[in-house]
C-alpha cells in the first residue's frame, strides 16, 4: 500500500508536466506486474521443485527462484530469454560434477546471486564456465563463490551488468588446464568490483571490451596474469590489488586506460612482473603502488602515457623500458630502493624522467627549491651492461660492479647522455 | 698438532683483533637487523659485506699473524715437534677463530631476533658456510703468501693483491670476456668462471637461495639447474674445499722445505 | 754422539758451509768457534732441522736427522736471539713448553736458581734482555737432556748471573752430559770446553782440545791462539 502511496504523490508532484501521463501508466505498469512476481522455491524436499532447470523451466518472466540450502548435482542450466533472478543462502550448492557449464544464459535484466558453484568441466576444446552469459544487458552476478572452476564466469557480447563481491578460484595446475575466472568477450559497460578471484589462469580477461570499469578488485596468485587487457580500449581500473601472480597486470593493444590506485605486489618470479604494457598509447597510470615485484612495470612499445604519483618500493628493476616507447612522462613518482630503478633499451624518443624523488639519489640542494642540483642517472651501469650482455647479470651485488656503478656515476661513459632527472626532488612526493 | 691449535687460537682469542672483527659483526648485524626490520633483507646486505670482508680480513689477519708469531714458531720448530703440527696448527688457530668471529658476531643478533623460528634459517646458514669457508680459503692464501715472502711490506702487498684480484680485478675480466664473447653461447662459460673464483662462487651460492634470484633471469636459471641438484651442490662445496686443499698442501710444503 | 758428514749449505749464491766433518764425543763439552757469518748458527739449526743442508748428513747416535723430528726429545736448545710472542707471561711460556714436550721438568729448580720467581706473571716484552735471557735459559735447560746446545748463552747475562750460568753448567758436565756451545767470550769458551772446533771459510779450520790449539798456535794464551788462528789465515 506504501508503494501505491507514494506512486500516487509522484504522479500528483509530475502531474503538470507534460509526460505525466506517460509515466503514470508506466509506474502502474511496473507495480501490476510486480505484484504478478512468483517466486519458486527449489529444494531437496517438500518444495515445489527439487530441480532447479525445472524451476527456471517453469517461471515467467520477472520471477524470482529461491534455491535453498542443499547439494544440486545439476549442469547446464538453461536460462533462455527470460528476466529471472536466481538467489541462494548460504549452504546453496550446484556441483556440476565436471559435466560442461554450471548455468548458461541468454537474457536481460536478470541477477543470479548468494550461490556456489563448484567442480567445472576442464576441457581442451571448450571454454566451459560456471556461468555462461551471452548477449545479455542489465544484469548482476553478486556473491557467488565458484570453487574448482575451470572458467569463472564467461561473457560474451554483453553490456551494463554488474559483478560484484564473487569468490571465485580455481585448482588449476598448468596455463593450459586453467582458465580466466572473469572472462569478458566483446562486451562493454560493464562494472566488476570487490571480487577475489585466485588461483585460475588470469584473474580478470578482457578482449574487445570498452568502458568497462574495474575496482576493488583483489586478483593473486594466478598463473597469468592478475588482470589482462586484450584489444580493449577506454577501460578504467582502480583500487585493485595484484598480488603474487606470474605477473599483476598486462595491458595489450589497447588505447586510453586509465589505471590508479592500484596495488601491484610479490609478483616475484624470474619472467614475473607488476604490470606489462606493450603496444598501448594515451594511458593514465597514477597512485599505484608497485612493491616488491621483479620488474614494476615493463613497458614495451608505449606511447603517450602518464606516469605520476606512484610508488615504486623495493622492486628488483622499477621500470623496464624494452623498446619503441615514445612521449612517455615520468614525474612525481617515489623510487625507493629498488635494486635498479631504470632499465632502458634503445633511444630516449621524448620520453622524460624529469621531478621525481630517487631515494638512491646522493646530490644536494643548495637553492632550497627542493630540487636537487645535480642532475639523477636512473640508469647504471651495470643495468646498460645487463641489457647489452644478459649473462653479465651474474655479477650481481659484486664489489666489482658497485665500482663500476660509481665510477660512471661520477664520470658517466656508457649509460645515455640525455637519460636523466635534471629535477630529482630532494623528498618524497606525499599524494 | 691440537696444542698448537689450541695456543694459537687461544693466543688469537684473547688478542684485541679478533674482539674488534668480533664486535663489528655483531654491531653490523645488530644495526641491520635493528633498521631492516627484516631478516632477509639483512642477509642480503650482510652477503655484500661478508663476500668482501672475510676474505679481506682472513688475509691480512693471516698474514699479520704469521709475521708476529714467527718467533714463537721458531721457539716451536726446536722442539720436539713436526714441523707440519707447527704450522697446521697455527693455521687452522688463524682460521678457527675468524670463523667464530664471524659466526658468533652474525649469529648472536640473529639469533635473538628469532632466526630459529623463520624461515629464513637455511639461508643464514649457507651465510655462515660460506663465511666459514672464505676465512679458512683466505687465510690458507696468507700464510702461503706470509711463507714464501721473508720480507713483510712485500707479503702484505701481495695479500692485498690477492685479495683485489680475486674480490675485484676477477670479476673485471670476467665482464670484459663476456662483453667481448657477447655472440657465443655463454651460460658454460659462465658457470666455470664462477666455479674458479671462490669469492664469485660464495655470492652465487647465497644469491640463489634469496629472493632476489629472480633478477637474475636465465642465466640465474641455468645456474639454479646445476647448483640446485646434489651433484651441483656438491660440486660447488667440492670446490670451496679444493680451494682449502689446494693452498694448505702448497703450504705445507713450501713450510717443509724453509729454512728459518 | 753427533757426527757432521760433509755438511754444505747455500744461502741464495752465498757459500756459507762448504762442507763441514765433525765428531762431538759423548759427556765433552765442544765450542763452535769462528768470525762473525762463519755459519756457526746455522750448523746449529741444521742440526736441528730448523734448516736443511744442501748436501751431506748428521746422525745423532745411530739416526739421520733428515725428516725426522724424535731425535729433538734428547736435545734442549738455546737460541741465540731470545724472542718471544710478547703477549704472554713467563709462566705461560713455561707451561706452554712443558705442554708442548710433555716430558718431566726440573723448571722449579732453574727458576728459583736463575731468581726469576718475581717475575714469573710478568709479560714477556716488559722483561729487560738480561732477564729475557734467563727465561730463555730456564726454557732450553729444564727438560735435563743429555744433549745440551746453547748459541751465545752469556748475552746480556751481567757478571753474577754468568757465574751462575758457569757453575751451572759445569754441574752438567759433571753430570755427563754433551754440551755444544758457541760464544764470543774467550774466557768462558776457555774455563768451559774441552774442545774447540774452528769454522772458517765453511769448513773446520781447527778440530781439537785448547791445548792442542795452544800448542799448534804457539800461544799460551787462549785468546791469542784464537786471533792467531785467524791471521795466519788472512796472511
Amino acid at each position: 500500500m506504501n508503494l501505491w502511496k507514494s506512486s500516487i504523490r509522484i504522479v500528483i508532484k509530475v502531474d503538470r508536466m507534460k509526460s505525466s501521463f506517460f509515466l503514470l501508466c508506466l509506474i502502474i505498469a511496473l507495480n501490476f506486474s510486480y505484484a504478478q512476481n512468483r517466486t519458486l522455491e527449489v529444494c531437496a524436499k517438500d518444495c515445489e521443485f527439487t530441480s532447479i532447470q525445472q524451476a527456471v523451466d517453469q517461471a515467467k518472466a520477472g520471477d524470482s527462484i529461491f534455491i535453498k540450502k542443499g547439494v544440486y548435482k545439476e549442469h547446464d542450466i538453461f536460462i533462455n530469454r527470460k528476466s529471472l533472478h536466481l538467489y541462494g543462502e548460504k549452504g546453496s550448492i550446484i556441483d556440476i560434477d565436471h559435466k560442461g557449464y554450471g548455468i548458461k544464459v541468454e537474457a536481460n535484466d536478470f541477477s543470479i546471486t548468494d550461490l556456489t558453484i563448484k567442480n567445472v568441466e576442464v576441457s581442451y576444446t571448450s571454454d566451459y564456465a560456471a556461468i555462461y552469459l551471452f548477449k545479455c544487458d542489465n544484469f548482476k552476478l553478486k556473491n557467488i563463490t565458484l570453487k574448482k572452476a575451470f572458467f569463472g564466469f564467461l561473457i560474451e557480447k554483453s553490456s551494463k551488468g554488474i559483478i560484484e563481491e564473487n569468490d571465485i578460484s580455481g585448482i588449476g595446475q598448468s596455463e593450459a588446464s586453467s582458465g580466466n575466472a572473469i572472462h569478458l568477450w566483446n562486451s562493454k559497460e560493464l562494472e566488476v568490483r570487490d571480487n577475489d578471484v585466485y588461483n585460475m589462469r588470469d584473474g580478470i580477461y578482457i578482449e574487445f571490451g570498452s568502458n568497462n570499469v574495474f575496482e576493488n578488485n583483489t586478483s593473486h596468485d594466478n598463473m597469468r596474469y592478475g588482470l589482462h587487457f586484450m584489444f580493449s580500449d577506454d577501460n578504467r581500473y582502480s583500487y585493485n590489488t595484484f598480488q603474487n601472480n606470474s605477473a599483476g597486470v598486462a595491458v595489450m593493444f589497447s588505447k586510453r586506460i586509465q589505471m590508479n590506485n592500484n596495488v601491484f605486489k610479490k609478483n616475484w618470479g624470474t619472467a614475473s612482473y607488476g604490470l606489462l604494457l606493450k603496444e598501448i598509447s594515451d594511458g593514465e597510470i597514477y597512485h599505484n603502488t608497485f612493491e616488491n615485484n621483479t620488474t614494476g612495470i615493463t613497458a614495451d612499445g608505449s606511447t603517450r602515457i602518464n606516469y605520476y604519483e606512484n610508488d615504486f618500493i623495493n622492486n628488483g628493476y622499477a621500470v623496464k623500458f624494452i623498446g619503441g616507447s615514445y612521449k612517455n612522462k615520468f614525474y612525481k613518482n617515489n623510487f625507493l630502493y629498488n635494486n635498479f630503478d631504470l632499465s632502458y633499451s634503445g633511444r630516449l624518443n621524448n620520453n622524460s624522467f624529469d621531478t621525481n624523488y630517487w631515494s638512491d639519489y646522493t646530490g644536494y640542494d643548495l637553492d632550497n627549491d627542493n630540487y636537487g642540483d645535480v642532475p639523477y642517472r636512473p640508469v647504471k651501469l651495470f643495468s646498460y651492461l645487463v641489457n647489452e650482455t644478459p649473462e653479465s647479470i651474474i655479477l650481481l651485488r659484486s664489489l666489482f660492479v658497485d665500482i663500476i656503478n660509481f665510477s660512471e656515476k661520477v664520470t658517466p661513459v656508457f649509460t645515455p647522455k640525455n637519460l636523466t632527472d635534471q629535477q630529482p626532488l630532494m623528498s618524497e612526493v606525499q599524494w | 698438532m691440537l696444542k698448537i691449535l689450541k695456543y694459537s687460537f687461544f693466543d688469537l682469542i684473547r688478542s684485541r683483533w679478533s674482539y674488534v672483527y668480533f664486535l663489528f659483526y655483531l654491531l653490523l648485524s645488530s644495526v641491520l637487523l635493528f633498521l631492516n626490520n627484516d631478516l632477509s633483507n639483512a642477509i642480503i646486505t650482510l652477503l655484500n659485506v661478508v663476500i668482501v670482508l672475510v676474505p679481506l680480513i682472513g688475509t691480512i689477519f693471516g698474514v699479520m699473524y704469521y709475521y708476529d708469531s714467527q718467533e714463537f714458531t721458531e721457539l716451536l720448530l726446536a722442539q720436539p715437534i713436526k714441523r707440519k703440527s707447527i704450522f697446521l696448527g697455527q693455521y687452522l688457530g688463524v682460521a678457527t677463530s675468524l670463523s667464530l668471529s664471524v659466526l658468533l658476531g652474525l649469529g648472536i643478533p640473529f639469533a635473538l631476533y628469532g632466526l630459529f623460528q623463520s624461515n629464513v634459517i637455511f639461508d643464514f646458514l649457507i651465510l655462515i658456510v660460506v663465511a666459514v669457508f672464505l676465512s679458512f680459503i683466505f687465510s690458507a692464501l696468507a700464510f702461503n703468501i706470509a711463507l714464501t715472502n721473508t720480507n713483510k711490506i712485500k707479503g702484505f702487498g701481495y695479500a692485498i693483491l690477492v685479495w683485489l684480484f680475486l674480490a675485484v680485478i676477477y670479476d673485471g675480466a670476467f665482464l670484459i670476456a663476456l662483453i667481448y664473447f657477447q655472440e657465443y653461447p655463454l651460460d658454460q662459460f659462465t658457470l666455470v668462471a664462477t666455479l674458479f673464483n671462490p669469492i664469485d662462487l660464495s655470492r652465487i651460492l647465497i644469491l640463489l637461495k634469496l629472493d632476489i634470484s629472480a633478477l637474475l633471469g636465465y642465466t640465474g636459471a641455468i645456474f639454479k639447474d646445476f647448483f640446485g641438484t646434489i651433484a651441483g651442490s656438491l660440486v660447488s662445496l667440492g670446490v670451496l674445499a679444493v680451494w682449502v686443499v689446494l693452498p694448505l698442501w702448497r703450504m705445507l710444503h713450501v713450510a717443509k722445505k724453509k729454512d728459518f | 754422539m753427533v757426527e757432521f758428514k760433509d755438511i754444505q749449505k747455500k744461502f741464495g749464491k752465498n757459500d756459507v758451509l762448504t762442507g763441514i766433518n765433525l765428531k762431538i764425543q759423548d759427556g765433552k763439552t765442544t765450542a763452535i768457534l769462528g768470525p762473525n757469518g762463519s755459519g756457526k748458527t746455522t750448523l746449529i739449526k741444521i742440526l736441528l732441522g730448523m734448516c736443511h743442508s744442501n748436501k751431506g748428513d748428521i746422525l745423532v747416535g745411530n739416526s739421520t736427522t733428515k725428516n725426522n723430528w724424535s731425535y729433538r726429545k734428547n736435545i734442549d736448545y738455546l737460541p741465540q736471539i731470545a724472542n718471544f710472542p710478547g703477549n704472554i707471561k713467563v709462566k705461560e711460556i713455561i707451561a706452554m713448553i712443558k705442554d708442548l714436550r710433555h716430558q718431566k721438568t726440573r723448571d722449579e729448580e732453574l727458576i728459583t736458581y736463575f731468581e726469576l720467581k718475581p717475575y714469573l706473571d710478568t709479560k714477556l716484552s716488559h722483561l729487560s734482555g738480561g732477564y729475557k735471557q734467563k727465561v730463555n735459559l730456564v726454557l732450553s735447560l729444564m727438560f735435563d737432556s743429555p744433549f745440551v746446545i746453547l748459541d751465545e748463552p752469556t748475552s746480556g747475562l751481567d757478571p753474577l748471573s754468568l757465574i751462575k750460568l758457569k757453575d751451572l753448567l759445569k754441574k752438567e758436565q759433571d753430570n755427563g752430559k754433551t754440551i755444544l756451545i758457541t760464544s764470543h767470550i774467550m774466557s768462558f769458551v776457555e774455563e768451559i770446553s774441552d774442545h774447540i772446533s774452528f769454522i772458517l771459510d765453511g769448513k773446520v779450520y781447527f778440530d781439537g782440545s785448547i791445548d792442542e790449539l795452544k800448542s799448534t798456535t804457539q800461544e799460551t794464551d787462549f785468546e791469542y791462539a784464537i786471533a792467531n788462528l785467524l791471521k795466519n789465515d788472512h796472511a
